[in-house]
This record gives C-alpha cells, sequence and structure tokens, in this order.
C-alpha cells in the first residue's frame, strides 16, 4: 500500500469511529428521552396532578403536593440567588478590580460544591437553629446553588453591551449608575433573564440538598416554614421502594420535571438566539 | 446628523474662521430613546451619593458570594472537629467504617468516588470527543447544529432521572452483561464475580452517559474556535483532514479540552443521587469493577440524617469537608485550562 | 366608589378564608422507622379522616433517623424499632417516652426461583451475613430443607444502608444466637456488615431483593406481603421453624409483656415459647414529655389515645400483631406524664 493510499485509509477509519461515536452517544441519549417519555406517559394522570399521595401500599394517588412544593422552592430559590448573583455580576462587569477575580473565584468554588454538600451545609446553618426542616431551608439550599450561574451570565452578558451605549449615556452627563441601571442592563436584559432561567431550571432538578432540608411531605405544606415535598425527592423515594404502583408514579413525576427542565432550556435558548448557553 | 464645526483660531495668530460641514457620521446602532431625558439641568448634584452608593451596594453582594463559599468552609471545617481530633490524617487512608465501634475511616469513600469517576471519564471521553470531533469538523453545519443543540439540552437532565433509568434499565442489562464477563475472565481480579448488577462498574457508566454531553458540548465550541486559518494552513501543506485534526486542530484546542474533561470530572465527583441509586452502597474496598461499592456523596446522602452520636456525625462532615476539598482543588485546575470566555458555569 | 369598596370585601374575604384555612390544619412532623411505616402512614390517614385538622407527617427515615431529628428536636415526635440506648437518651433537650405501638417480625426474604417456604436456622442466618456461608446449596441450609432443590448459586445478601431499627432487631438477634456475631460485629442501628449490598429503607431492602436473582434480605413481614415475596420461617430457641404470623409474633411478646420495664425498653428476639416467632420486636414512638406548642401536643396525645383503642384494630389487617393488653393499660398511665402548653 502507497503511503498515500494508507493515509487515506487511516483518514476513513478515524473518521468511521468518530462517527460511530456519535452514533452511540446520540443513540443512548435519545434512547433515555424515549424511554423516560414512554413510561412516563404511560403513567402520567389526571390524579397525578390533582391527587395527594396515598398511604404505603395502596394504589393511587399522585403528586400534587410534590409540584407545588418545587414551585414554592423555585420561587424561594429564586428570591434568593437571584439579587446577589445579579448584583454581583454588575459588579464585575461594570467595576471590576482585584476584588472581581476574588469573586469569579468564590463563585466557581460555589459552583463545584456537591449539591449534598450544600445540603448538609444549609442544615446546620438553618435547619437545627429553627428547629424543624422547611421550605424555606430547601429554597435557601437551591437559591445558593443559583447563585454562580446568575454572577456568571449576568457578567457576560453586561461584558456584551457595546460601550458606545454606556459612553452615550455617560457623555450626556448621567451619573454611572444611572448608566448602569437604565441603560446596560435594560440592553443586556434578555441574555441575562435567559440564564437566570437557565440556573432555575438546572435547580428545579437537585435531590440532594432537599433531603436533609426540605424533607419531604405527605401532605399540603402551608407558608415556608413546614417540610414540603418535591418532585426530584419523590422520584427518589418512590424509585428505590418496591411498590409497582409508585414506581409508575415515579416515572410520571419524571417526565413531568423533564419536561419543565428541558422545556426552560428551550426558552432561554430561544430568547438567547444563536447564542451559546451561559 | 450634520454638524456645523468651528475650528479655533490659532493661538497667538489672526483666526479665520473655518466653516466644515462633516460628513454624516454613521448611525449608532438604534437603541430606545432614553426619553424622558435622565437629567434636568442642575440635578447633577443631588446625585452625588447616587455612584459610591450603587458601587458600594454591588460590591457588598459580590463580595456576600465570597463570604457564603467561605461559610461553606467554615461550617464544614468546625462541625467536622470531633472526627478531626479522633482520626487525624489517618482518617484518609483508614478503610473501617463502623458505626458500632465507632471507627471511621474515609478510604472506602474515596476509593469509590475515585474509581467512578476514573471510569466515566475513560468512558465519556473517547465518545465526547469523538463525537465533539465529528459534529465541529465532518457533519455539514445543516446537521450538526440540531444535533449539538439536542446534546447541550441534555447536559441539563437531572441526575435523578439518570438514576431512575439506570435502575430500571442500566441494572438489569448490566447483570445480563457482566454475568459471562466474570464467568469467562473472573481470574482477572478487575472482573471477578458475583455479579449484583449494581456496583462500580454501573455506577461508571451512569457517571459516563451524564458527563458525556457536558464535553460534547464544551469541546464542540473549543474545536469551532479554532481558526480556520491553522487547517487552511495544514491542507495546503497536503495533509489529509485527518492529520489536520490529529496534528494542528487538537493540539490547539488541547487545554480547552481537557478543562472541559476536567469540569466533567468535578460534576461527576460530586454526583450523588444516580450513584447511589445503583453502586449497591458497601463501603468496602474490592478490586473487582462489578463489586458493589460508595463514595463520598452517596455515604452522605444515606447516613446524614440519622448519624446518631457526635462522633458519626462528625465523621459524615468530615466527608463533606473532604469533598469540598477535592471540588475546590478540580475546579483550580479546570480555571488554569480553560481561558474563562469558554468556561461554563 | 361602590367597586372599590365590593373589591375590599372580596380580598378581605379571601384574607379570611385562607387564614382560618391555614388555622384549620395542623401539622405534625415525626420521622423514623420504615419497619411499621406502612401501618402508621395508615394510621396517619385513618386519624385525619377523623379529625380533618391534624395533619400528621410521617417520614420513613430508618429508625438512625428518628432518633437522630428527635434528638436535635427538628421533628415533633421520633418513631424506632431500636430501643434508645442510655448515652443517647441523655442527649436530649427533653426527656423521652418510649412508647410502644405495635409487635411486628422481620422476615428473611429471598430470591430463589422455585424454593418455596424456606426454613433457616439461627447458624445458617449468622453466616450468611457473616459471609461465611456463601451459597444456596450449603449444607448449614440444605439440612433444613430436605426435599428442596437448592441451587448451587451464591448468595448475595442485603442488608440496610441506612441507619434502622429493623437492623437492630436483626442483629440483636444474631448477637443472641451466633457469639462470633456478637465479637466481630456486635449491634446497633448501623453495623459494620461483613457481607451484602445496602438498601435504603425496608422499601429499598425489598426492592433489592426483588431484582436480584439468589438475593437475601430481612425486612418487616408487611414488605414481604406487599411486595408478594416469599419469606422464610426461622427455628426458635425451642427448635421448632415458626413462620412469622399473628399468633407467633404475640406468642413472643408474651413472656416480656408479664415484665415490662417502666421505660417499655425490652427486646423480645430469641424468646423462649414453643410458638413463639424468633425475630420479632414491639416498635415504639419517642415523644417528649413535654410539648411547648398546644396544639401539636394536643393533636399527639389525642393520637396516641386513639391509637392504643381504636387504632390496634388496623395492626392485624398489614401483618403487625396488636399489643398486649397489659401493655396497653400501661401505656395510658404513661401519656398522662406528657406535658402540653409552655
Amino acid at each position: 500500500m502507497t503511503t498515500r493510499t494508507r493515509r487515506r485509509v487511516v483518514e476513513r477509519t478515524m473518521f468511521a469511529l468518530t462517527g460511530a461515536a456519535t452514533a452511540v452517544t446520540l443513540g443512548i441519549l435519545f434512547f433515555l428521552l424515549g424511554y423516560v417519555a414512554w413510561q412516563g406517559a404511560a403513567a402520567v394522570s389526571l390524579d397525578f396532578f390533582t391527587h395527594l399521595p396515598a398511604p404505603v401500599g395502596e394504589r393511587g394517588g399522585g403528586m400534587a403536593n410534590a409540584l407545588v412544593g418545587s414551585a414554592k422552592l423555585l420561587a424561594l430559590a429564586a428570591a434568593m440567588g437571584i439579587p446577589i448573583g445579579f448584583l454581583g455580576g454588575v459588579y464585575l462587569a461594570e467595576y471590576g478590580g482585584r476584588l472581581a477575580g476574588l469573586v469569579r473565584y468564590a463563585a466557581d468554588v460555589l459552583n463545584g460544591v456537591p449539591s449534598i454538600v450544600v445540603g448538609i451545609t444549609v442544615y446546620a446553618l438553618v435547619v437545627v437553629p429553627m428547629g424543624h426542616f422547611s421550605t424555606l431551608a430547601g429554597g435557601i439550599a437551591l437559591g445558593l446553588m443559583t447563585i454562580p450561574v446568575t454572577l456568571r451570565t449576568t457578567e457576560e452578558f453586561l461584558r456584551l453591551v457595546p460601550a458606545a451605549l454606556r459612553d452615550g449615556a455617560l457623555a450626556l452627563g448621567a451619573p454611572r449608575w444611572v448608566t448602569i441601571v437604565r441603560v446596560v442592563i435594560p440592553a443586556g436584559a434578555r441574555g441575562i433573564a435567559a440564564g437566570i432561567l437557565l440556573a432555575l431550571a438546572r435547580v428545579a432538578g437537585e435531590t440532594a440538598p432537599l433531603l436533609f432540608t426540605a424533607f419531604s411531605n405527605r401532605y399540603w405544606s402551608p407558608g415556608v416554614r413546614q417540610p414540603t415535598a418535591s418532585l426530584p425527592v419523590m422520584i427518589f423515594t418512590y424509585a428505590i421502594a418496591p411498590y409497582d404502583d409508585w414506581h409508575r408514579q415515579a416515572w410520571a413525576a419524571a417526565l413531568v420535571l423533564l419536561a419543565v427542565v428541558l422545556g426552560a432550556n428551550l426558552l432561554a435558548r430561544a430568547a438567547l438566539g444563536r447564542g451559546r448557553p451561559a | 446628523m450634520e454638524e456645523v464645526g468651528t475650528v479655533a483660531p490659532p493661538v497667538g495668530g489672526p483666526g479665520r474662521t473655518v466653516i466644515a460641514r462633516r460628513p454624516t457620521p454613521p448611525q449608532p446602532p438604534a437603541t430606545r430613546p432614553l426619553a424622558p431625558p435622565l437629567l434636568r439641568v442642575g440635578e447633577r448634584r443631588r446625585w452625588r451619593l447616587g455612584d459610591p452608593a450603587f458601587r458600594a451596594l454591588a460590591a457588598g453582594f459580590a463580595l456576600s458570594v465570597v463570604g457564603i463559599a467561605l461559610l461553606i468552609a467554615v461550617v464544614l471545617f468546625r462541625r467536622s472537629a470531633a472526627a478531626r481530633q479522633a482520626f487525624g490524617w489517618s482518617f484518609l487512608w483508614t478503610s473501617t467504617w463502623d458505626p458500632v465501634f465507632l471507627r471511621f475511616g474515609a478510604l472506602p469513600f474515596v476509593y469509590g468516588t475515585v474509581v467512578t469517576s476514573a471510569l466515566a471519564l475513560a468512558l465519556a471521553v473517547p465518545f465526547g470527543l469523538g463525537t465533539a470531533v465529528c459534529l465541529a469538523e465532518l457533519l455539514p453545519r445543516s446537521v450538526a447544529d440540531p444535533l449539538a443543540f439536542l446534546i447541550e439540552l441534555l447536559v441539563a437532565v437531572p441526575s435523578v432521572v439518570y438514576g431512575l433509568v439506570g435502575i430500571f434499565v442500566l441494572v438489569p442489562v448490566m447483570r445480563t452483561l457482566t454475568a459471562p464477563v466474570a464467568a469467562t475472565l473472573g481470574w482477572i481480579p478487575l472482573f471477578a464475580g458475583p455479579t449484583y448488577g449494581v456496583g462500580l462498574a454501573t455506577a461508571g457508566v451512569v457517571l459516563a452517559v451524564m458527563i458525556v454531553p457536558f464535553i460534547v458540548a464544551v469541546s464542540r465550541e473549543v474545536l469551532l474556535a479554532v481558526p480556520q486559518a491553522q487547517r487552511d494552513a495544514a491542507l495546503a501543506l497536503g495533509a489529509t483532514r485527518w492529520e489536520t485534526l490529529r496534528h494542528v486542530v487538537l493540539p490547539y484546542a488541547r487545554s480547552g479540552i481537557a478543562g472541559s474533561v476536567v469540569l466533567a470530572l468535578a460534576r461527576a465527583l460530586g454526583e450523588t443521587m444516580a450513584v447511589t441509586m445503583v453502586i449497591g452502597n458497601r463501603p468496602e474496598i474490592s478490586a473487582s469493577l462489578f463489586a458493589p461499592a460508595h463514595t463520598m456523596a452517596a455515604v452522605l446522602a444515606n447516613e446524614f440524617t440519622e448519624a446518631t452520636g457526635d462522633l458519626y456525625l462528625a465523621a459524615l462532615i468530615e466527608i463533606g469537608l473532604v469533598l469540598f476539598g477535592i471540588a475546590c482543588a478540580v475546579n483550580a485546575l479546570a480555571r488554569l485550562l480553560i481561558p474563562p470566555e469558554a468556561a461554563r458555569p | 366608589m361602590h367597586r372599590t369598596r365590593r373589591l375590599s370585601w372580596a380580598i378581605a374575604g379571601v384574607l379570611a378564608a385562607g387564614a382560618a384555612a391555614a388555622h384549620a390544619a395542623i401539622l405534625v412532623n415525626g420521622a423514623g422507622a420504615t419497619f411499621p411505616y406502612p401501618l402508621y402512614s395508615k394510621w396517619f390517614d385513618e386519624f385525619h379522616k377523623r379529625n380533618p385538622e391534624a395533619q400528621i407527617n410521617y417520614q420513613s427515615i430508618g429508625s438512625g433517623g428518628g432518633i437522630r431529628q428527635i434528638l436535635e428536636g427538628t421533628v415533633d415526635f421520633g418513631a424506632s424499632d431500636g430501643p434508645m440506648t442510655d448515652e443517647q437518651l441523655a442527649q436530649a433537650k427533653v426527656p423521652l417516652l418510649h412508647l410502644p405501638t405495635v409487635l411486628g417480625a422481620v422476615v428473611p426474604i429471598y430470591n430463589v426461583a422455585g424454593a418455596g417456604t424456606l426454613h433457616f436456622t439461627p447458624e445458617a442466618l449468622a453466616g450468611i451475613y457473616l459471609g461465611t456461608v456463601t451459597r444456596w446449596n450449603d449444607p448449614a441450609i440444605a439440612a433444613a430443607n430436605p426435599g428442596t432443590p437448592l441451587p448451587d448459586a451464591a448468595i448475595v445478601p442485603v442488608h440496610r444502608s441506612d441507619g434502622s431499627g429493623t437492623t437492630y432487631i436483626f442483629v440483636d438477634y444474631l448477637a443472641k444466637v451466633s457469639p462470633e456475631w456478637a465479637k466481630r460485629v456486635g449491634r446497633g442501628t448501623s453495623v459494620n456488615w461483613p457481607v451484602g449490598l445496602g438498601g435504603k429503607g425496608n422499601e429499598g431492602v425489598a426492592g433489592l431483593v426483588r431484582q436480584t436473582p439468589y438475593a437475601i434480605g430481612y425486612v418487616e413481614l408487611i414488605y414481604a406481603l406487599q411486595t408478594k415475596q416469599p419469606y422464610g420461617d426461622v427455628r426458635n430457641r425451642a427448635g421448632r421453624f415458626v413462620g412469622a404470623t399473628l399468633a407467633s409474633v404475640t406468642a413472643a411478646a408474651d413472656a416480656a409483656a408479664a415484665h415490662m420495664p417502666a421505660d417499655f425498653r425490652v427486646s423480645i428476639t430469641d424468646p423462649p415459647g414453643a410458638d413463639a416467632y424468633p425475630i420479632a420486636s414491639f416498635t415504639w414512638l419517642l415523644i417528649p414529655t413535654r410539648i411547648p406548642d398546644e396544639n401539636k401536643g394536643r393533636i399527639l396525645k389525642q393520637f396516641l389515645d386513639w391509637m392504643l383503642s381504636d387504632g390496634q384494630s388496623f395492626a392485624a389487617g398489614l401483618g403487625y400483631a396488636p399489643l398486649p393488653p397489659s401493655v396497653i393499660a400501661r401505656e395510658r398511665e404513661a401519656l398522662a406524664r406528657i406535658a402540653v402548653g409552655s
């Protein structure tokens, strides 16, 4: 075989291998989605959305309280994580300085902390002093986890705002803070909103930190000072149990969770246009 | 906008007024008009406090992020005091985990974490990188872009969903697949039986599936960022596309890809739910990949809410501290490798 | 003007209704044993039907969890099938009462096709979990099961990965019947298991055994019944192979009921008695003797009172044995010691 042929054969082989890798990867990932969709669709019913869990071992019941609980937890997480992440990102983008490097590193650390460790910390800091598990503690744990993504996204999209806009406002005599608040931030608002949506979608699926903070609840959880059921925790509890009915409900819950998370991601991407994810 | 300008008279000499008509400058990008006017005459004085106040506010929030990270470290450190004093550094290489006789060592969990993560990387990197290469270099953009978009969506799938599919699909499959392997290759300690379906190998596979989309997404971005000029130069010299890839593009993108791998590793290390559902939850070190094991994150999920006794709880928190330390180190490594622009949160 | 006033009344009405609804439900939180969870779940549901304002939210996180959470005060009551040790009781902020609720049995479940009901000797069970008996056709098992075809397959022992009263009952029994177990492993809600896979909760163990061929696990009887898994007989101290039934579990408590200690902490594993089931136990609710919240305290006391009378009738339907009458009488006396309000 001539060198030229050998080289061509090598090229074809390697590209065939990468093609195979792609096929396998895509195949597995789409199988995953399809399987959840198939099992979940078979199990989802109106009861699932409207009923409370039934006593152990009895058929029927639903996860209405878990759906509401997850929504409340996300609302709390947003209330806590967005202000800190957003204003922190504003600082990084507009002012910078030595502090900025430290803040970025801290955000990276916070991002890399395993979610279960965040749960332990919030347990020690919130649950024990409060004296009981609560939706609030769960919301705080999830809020802590939204901070890094929100911070990074805000900084990134504020940096993308053209300098001409800032300069124009400053030239007209606006103080710096007015420039930021009324010119720069609105210009970057769409990307920031998309990033926040992505951050919330990410924590919507988190289970581990909720195990020690929001705990779980077989009833409705009024207010924020009581433990609450949540979709991910219910999926986990039902999946490892031996009851077939619980398994079915776990699939339904997984489908709902997946739909919400992927839907939020799609929405965020659409808002960003053909941009990179945050 | 037209402008009529006056040129200032030269210093010290008789001036001549020149009226010049400048060409119309390009229009600035269309923005919403700033109405009402930001300032009225005389307003600027009132807002002298505004700037420092706002800056302080933003700085305060930014600093709170640092404060939170520190707080986590401090809480973990202080609450693990009992265990650190009782066991010292030997905690890291003791392999007993005995809540009855109060002997605790983190080695089985460190072992499980390291092995599952290593296995996950070993599986995910070839597939992930291969897919990224295919999507970035080979397939036409019209095909590659939607596929890449879908894969990026999969980064967002929650861990517990992977665990669910893991329990009901992967575990039976692994049980069927590993039994003949253990039967034939069982003399190699790595493949020794018995096979349960749950174990290190299954957890490694689940983790691999979880981190592949991540590697694909970031690596593809990095590959796309390689300047076309580099590729063209190699092709012009007569290299095949594969040779270009291997000798020019990949080395150029090497640190970015390495960074993506490290970030994927960071995610795998902290993964809790999917792992605890398929690993067998047995704090034991075994040479076989088919043996059940435990990881640091999984033992926390299982035993944290019920560890009675201060030493038991402190030992668990110390495991949390070790996990935190490893996560910090891996993240620092990733930051060195990936340029900040391409980094993913 | 009229529209605004009507609107304000409407809003006030909604708020009032919301406030009323919020006040109507009193949520009491408990956590602990998975052993009695099916029965507790039924009890709390039935009690809620009879008292719509009472919502008792119980999370089955394992006896270890129940003990820890009640010690930390993050729940209003705990539940455990392993009685708390003196050291643990000393850590409680408020003195705790152990109140027995029901009797249950821990049964060995297994996943061996075609084996029917297997007979287990204490030595076999100890050996399986010590790792000395490794195959299903080992003489230790085969000798007790003549005529039953046992496969030459490796046993997969399954135990609890979380802190468990069910574990406590089981290892308490093993420690009594096997000196080697007592020395090597000991008793506790979490132990250093020589072999086996870990499942979370009774549910997790039952699930693992169900899905893993040739596995053996130990669970509360109701979990075997509800998941339709076969469970074995165990040889008792009198030498007879006894299965877990209402009668055999009640017989196990007979000897202990007569000499019940004042704090109700007693072990009834490996009891004397020809018909007694060897791996049975009381299960307890851990109630603080001082409950500052008036509403919660009232609900709890009402529930306990109901549990001791009407509640016991639900036990048999779910495979648990009701408490002996003498124990019930003594518990009612103990109930009076719970002080409600500040």
